[in-house]
């Protein structure tokens, strides 16, 4: 590193001045960076704002939950030194002195309602004993049973015992089907009331089906984009992009008024003699017109990575091919599917987390089996109020996404991936 | 050239004409019979029809009437992997997601080739280019020289007869591509295969080639071996395409033979080789090469005929220095000289006079 100008330099680069090479270089190149922060900082802000705390309370919220822990105060001092003790006077004489506080500061719904979650039909237990709580006197076990003898049930108590601490898994356990045995455990729900695993895998194999469907009929659309000369392509474009400009309700309800039993295409299908008027086809509020209305509203975010991508495919590529020898199904299957790789890629994970998340297609054409998880988040956000169960869904369909794109990128590469 | 390869007629174009929308004409009534071993040069400004020939060829045009014959049969229904014809394209055209290995092993895969023979062939191919250790390598890791040899390499690994060559050494600079002809030259003599190779470089097709065919406006303008085409143009548009010229307007005075006089528009007398005038009175254009200009009195060849001209400006450019005369009228004059010891650099102002011998002098059609 010996140089003859840099008289005081060891084994640091050095400018003329002395200053080492690095300093100096992030001294000049300070200013430049401080601007282009302060160009991102109001995005940052409002993303901040808008998004990750949201998403981050959201996810707290499925952990926690202290509508009981914070107004049974004395059972969870109760809880806390006898574990999974059966309830003895003691016990009883706690419910009763925080029963009684509820009905004083109106929060036995509250807390009744958290106890619902676990076994339904529990609220009004809660909310009757906590009326009558100023008149219980002990013994408090045989006044409280006297109230109800509900209040024996052993599962009863199992669900206080686990919702007396605010950070609990409870939710997510429900999100997949479980609920707390008499004994305390979680056991698999009833067959009659499994519904989220269910859901989920339907979900998920929906979203296959379509973003496999959305593959099928944009690729030769996007393979004509690329190929037509540019006058040809830009019309083909804006019919690619109408249904963008179009509101996504408007799209829906279309697709309602023909694919509904006196709709159009049955109408037609009738007329032909295809079908007869008693066999009319069912295309709605089933899967069917839940995979019919979802493909058409995500074939555009497959059409356009996959047309970006196959733009900067030169022909050259199919005509070498050809001209060493291969056949057109060759070059096909061996030099151009290959180069839209990274189209396929970026196409099918956008569309792919676009129909896992989808709302309100398949809530309007769904019916019953149509439906898919967000429509049972947005139940327990709008309907049910249970907020932590639905941002437990919403955690794991968040945890499944990411697993996803995870494998993506260890399978393809997220490099790989071109959106424009 | 060294050898004219017997003509036998190996790719002949057989009245071809092509049309894109019917209404013009991109090559019209070409005929052309290239012989085996060949080097043919398809030389042409751009939209002359050369590269639709070749696209004839290779088979992604296809021939809007006429035949087109590779070895006595007719190829014109003939899909392009069916016919065996090596192709290297401007943009190389290798397969970006295959290594080195892969894309020569490609054409021998499509062939149903065994592993073994497979590997000998792509290693003997990458030796030819001297590129064998680049096997694994993928194209993007290559530079545009190194590319253009994998391209070559690819197109000749499956041992065709007839390979195509469109503009392959346009995109190099211009060393390599002074050496990419050379080594291509070098490996058409060696294999004793057909090159039909498409440029717009005539420096190139000069070099390279055993014959070149001058296109313009979808016709052959002349096809013949490079020096003929250099010192003997057919027409106007030959002599002005292929090298310098300098060009003098005038009628035709008189004619007897192989010998002109040609009156200049501005009314000066000169003595020219008529190629393609034939009577007097005729118009015509005078080419003469800037290199054959003379101006120094004891250097002119005898019988050389002798004009007036005034120097206008001088360029010095290391091997030769170029001189802008005003001759006859016309401003763009230019004469070439080459840097000599004790050469005469002539300044702008400077009245002298030049000559050059008739036979270098060819009255054109204009």
């Amino acid at each position: 590193m010996a140089s003859p100008d840099i008289p005081n330099q060891n084994d640091v680069l050095r400018t003329v001045d002395g200053i080492p090479l690095k300093t100096a270089l992030a001294t000049a190149s300070r200013r430049a960076r401080i601007r282009a922060f302060l160009l991102v900082v109001p995005l940052l802000v409002f993303i901040l704002l808008t998004f990750a705390v949201p998403i981050g309370q959201m996810l707290s919220r499925s952990f926690t939950d202290d509508k009981f822990s914070a107004n049974m105060v004395e059972l969870g001092k109760w809880f806390d030194a006898n574990g999974k003790a059966a309830p003895d006077e003691a016990a009883y004489a706690a419910l009763a002195a925080d029963l009684k506080t509820s009905a004083e500061d109106r929060s036995a719904g509250n807390v009744g309602t958290r106890i619902n979650y676990e076994l339904p039909g529990t609220r009004s237990l809660f909310t009757s004993a906590a009326r009558k709580a100023r008149n219980l006197e002990p013994p408090f076990k045989e006044a409280i049973l006297a109230l109800d003898p509900q209040w024996a049930r052993a599962d009863l108590w199992a669900a206080m015992r686990s919702a007396s601490a605010p950070a609990t898994l409870n939710f997510y356990q429900a999100a997949l089907d479980r609920q707390i045995g008499a004994d305390g455990e979680f056991e698999a729900a009833p067959e009659n009331t499994q519904i989220y695993v269910k859901l989920f895998i339907r979900t998920f194999v929906m979203s296959i089906v379509i973003t496999g469907l959305c593959l099928l009929l944009g690729f030769p659309i996007a393979h004509l984009l690329a190929i037509l000369p540019l006058r040809h392509a830009s019309l083909l474009m804006i019919l690619v992009l109408l249904p963008f400009w179009t509101s996504l309700l408007v799209r829906t309800t279309s697709w309602m008024v023909l694919l509904q039993t006196q709709g159009v295409i049955n109408d037609l299908l009738v007329w032909l003699h295809i079908v007869s008027d008693g066999g009319r086809l069912e295309m709605m509020y089933n899967q069917t017109g839940t995979i019919i209305a979802m493909t058409h509203i995500l074939l555009p975010f497959m059409i356009l990575p996959l047309y970006s991508v196959m733009k900067t495919i030169p022909p050259s590529y199919a005509r070498a091919a050809r001209s060493l020898g291969a056949t057109s199904w060759t070059t096909f299957r061996r030099i151009y599917l290959p180069q839209t790789i990274s189209g396929i890629g970026a196409g099918g994970i956008l569309c792919f987390i676009l129909a896992v998340g989808y709302y309100i297609t398949p809530a309007l054409v769904g019916g019953a089996d149509g439906t898919l998880i967000s429509n049972q988040i947005a139940f327990h956000m709008q309907k049910s109020l249970n907020w932590s169960l639905a941002a437990a869904l919403a955690g794991m369909l968040l945890v499944a996404v990411l697993i996803l794109y995870w494998a993506y990128d260890r399978i393809i590469g997220i490099d790989n991936m071109k959106l424009g | 050239m060294v050898k004219q390869p017997q003509n036998d007629g190996f790719v002949v174009f057989d009245h071809v004409q092509k049309s894109y929308d019917g209404e013009t004409l991109v090559v019209k009534d070409l005929n052309l019979s290239i012989g085996k071993g060949e080097f043919l040069t398809m030389l042409g400004p751009s939209g002359s029809g050369k590269t639709t020939c070749l696209m004839m060829l290779a088979g992604f045009e296809t021939a809007t009437s006429g035949d087109i014959r590779l070895d006595g049969r007719p190829i014109n229904t003939v899909p392009p992997h069916k016919r065996g014809i090596g192709m290297v394209f401007q943009n190389y055209a290798l397969f970006p997601h295959m290594t080195v290995g892969e894309n020569l092993s490609f054409p021998l895969e499509v062939r149903g080739m065994g592993k073994d023979e497979r590997e000998t062939k792509v290693k003997r191919a990458l030796d030819m280019v001297q590129m064998y250790d680049f096997i694994n390598r993928r194209p993007a890791q290559l530079s545009g020289g190194q590319q253009q040899r994998i391209a070559l390499a690819r197109a000749l690994v499956f041992d065709p007869s007839l390979v195509l060559m469109d503009e392959p050494l346009g995109a190099l600079d211009k060393q390599l591509r002074e050496h990419m002809q050379f080594e291509i030259k070098h490996l058409h003599e060696s294999l004793g295969i057909t090159v039909v190779y498409v440029t717009h470089d005539q420096g190139e097709a000069l070099t390279m080639s055993d014959r070149v065919a001058v296109f313009n406006d979808g016709r052959i303008q002349q096809l013949a071996p490079p020096n003929e085409l250099y010192e003997r143009p057919d027409n106007a548009f030959v002599a002005q395409f292929i090298g310098e010229n300098n060009k003098l307007e005038g009628v035709v005075e008189s004619i007897s033979g192989n010998q002109a006089e040609v009156r200049l528009t501005t009314g000066e007398l000169i003595a020219a080789t008529p190629v393609n005038v034939t009577k007097k009175g005729e118009k015509t254009l005078v080419s003469i090469r800037p290199e054959r200009v003379e101006f120094k009195p004891e250097m002119m060849p005898s019988g050389a005929h002798m004009i007036e001209a005034e120097v206008l400006e001088f360029i010095y450019m290391g091997d030769l220095f170029r001189t802008r005369l005003r001759v006859a009228g016309h401003d763009d004059f230019v004469i070439k000289s080459r840097n000599t010891q004790g050469q005469t650099m002539l300044r702008p102002g400077e009245k002298i006079k030049i000559g050059w011998s008739p036979a270098d002098a060819r009255a054109l059609q204009p």
